[in-house]
């Protein structure tokens, strides 16, 4: 992924496009991650970090951020279980793109989840986490005990 | 080299790209590269209720290596033209 002439711009995808806005970056692990995006390289790593008002005063320390240093920015991970959903903020985040499944980028006017979603806190999303665990291992295990009994 | 050609002919067209965690997107072709990273203008995802985090993009980045499938249109696809091209890459040119 070069830096595209005008001619084949739809030739090579960039994410230029999508730099200073707010994105959702799904990983293979199944999170989804939010947050600003201020760099990426050509191999698909790339860089995201959430601006709070208070840290606009360090704005030379984000653009010379390839040398990986200290900024106290905030990606955050957007946690979802059932109609509940917590975000978690995690700072400053350099992401491998190995790792990425999909970039979206957020349309600012439009609402980011449903309006029946209620945010939780953090202890009981992984409550909620654990309880769907919970429910998943037992579906499988009930569905292995009747594959055994073979019912048709 | 085949399919790169081939993605970059059907850019405009709408398809749906099916990822291999089962989320169906579907959406304008925008652009590919030769890692057939795929991007898609104007998408929405197919099961909107299993996926309510997609609610609000409209524009994605796809990475090549997590696609399972990309649905065309049946019309959208010259099929004389793609088995032409795979014989002559299978002989080498």
């Amino acid at each position: 992924m070069s830096w595209a002439a005008p001619d084949d711009i739809f030739f090579s995808t960039s994410l230029a496009a999508y730099l200073d806005k707010k994105i959702l970056v799904l990983l293979r692990d199944g999170r989804k991650l939010m947050g600003l995006l201020r760099s990426f390289d050509q191999f698909g790593t790339f860089v995201l970090c959430f601006f709070l008002c208070c840290l606009l005063k360090f704005p030379e320390e984000v653009f010379c951020f390839c040398e990986a240093n200290a900024v106290l920015e905030e990606a955050y991970e957007r946690v979802i279980v059932g109609e509940l959903y917590c975000d978690i903020p995690l700072g400053l985040y350099i992401i491998r793109g190995e790792n990425v499944v999909l970039i979206g980028e957020l349309d600012v006017e439009k609402e980011e989840l449903p309006a029946q979603m209620v945010q939780v806190s953090e202890a009981e999303i992984k409550k909620a986490q654990k309880a769907e665990k919970e429910e998943m291992l037992l579906k499988g295990l009930m569905r292995k005990r009747m594959e055994f009994l073979d019912l048709d | 080299m085949l399919f790169f050609s081939y993605f970059k002919d059907l850019v405009g067209q709408e398809v749906t790209v099916e990822l291999k965690n089962d989320l169906e997107i579907r959406g304008t072709l925008h652009s590919v590269d030769q890692y057939l990273n795929i991007k898609l203008e104007n998408t929405h995802v197919v099961d909107q209720d299993k996926f309510p985090h997609m609610l609000s993009v409209r524009n994605c980045f796809i990475r090549g290596s997590v696609v399972r499938y990309v649905q065309l249109p049946p019309d959208g696809v010259d099929v004389d033209l793609l088995h032409d091209a795979a014989r002559r890459e299978a002989r080498g040119g």
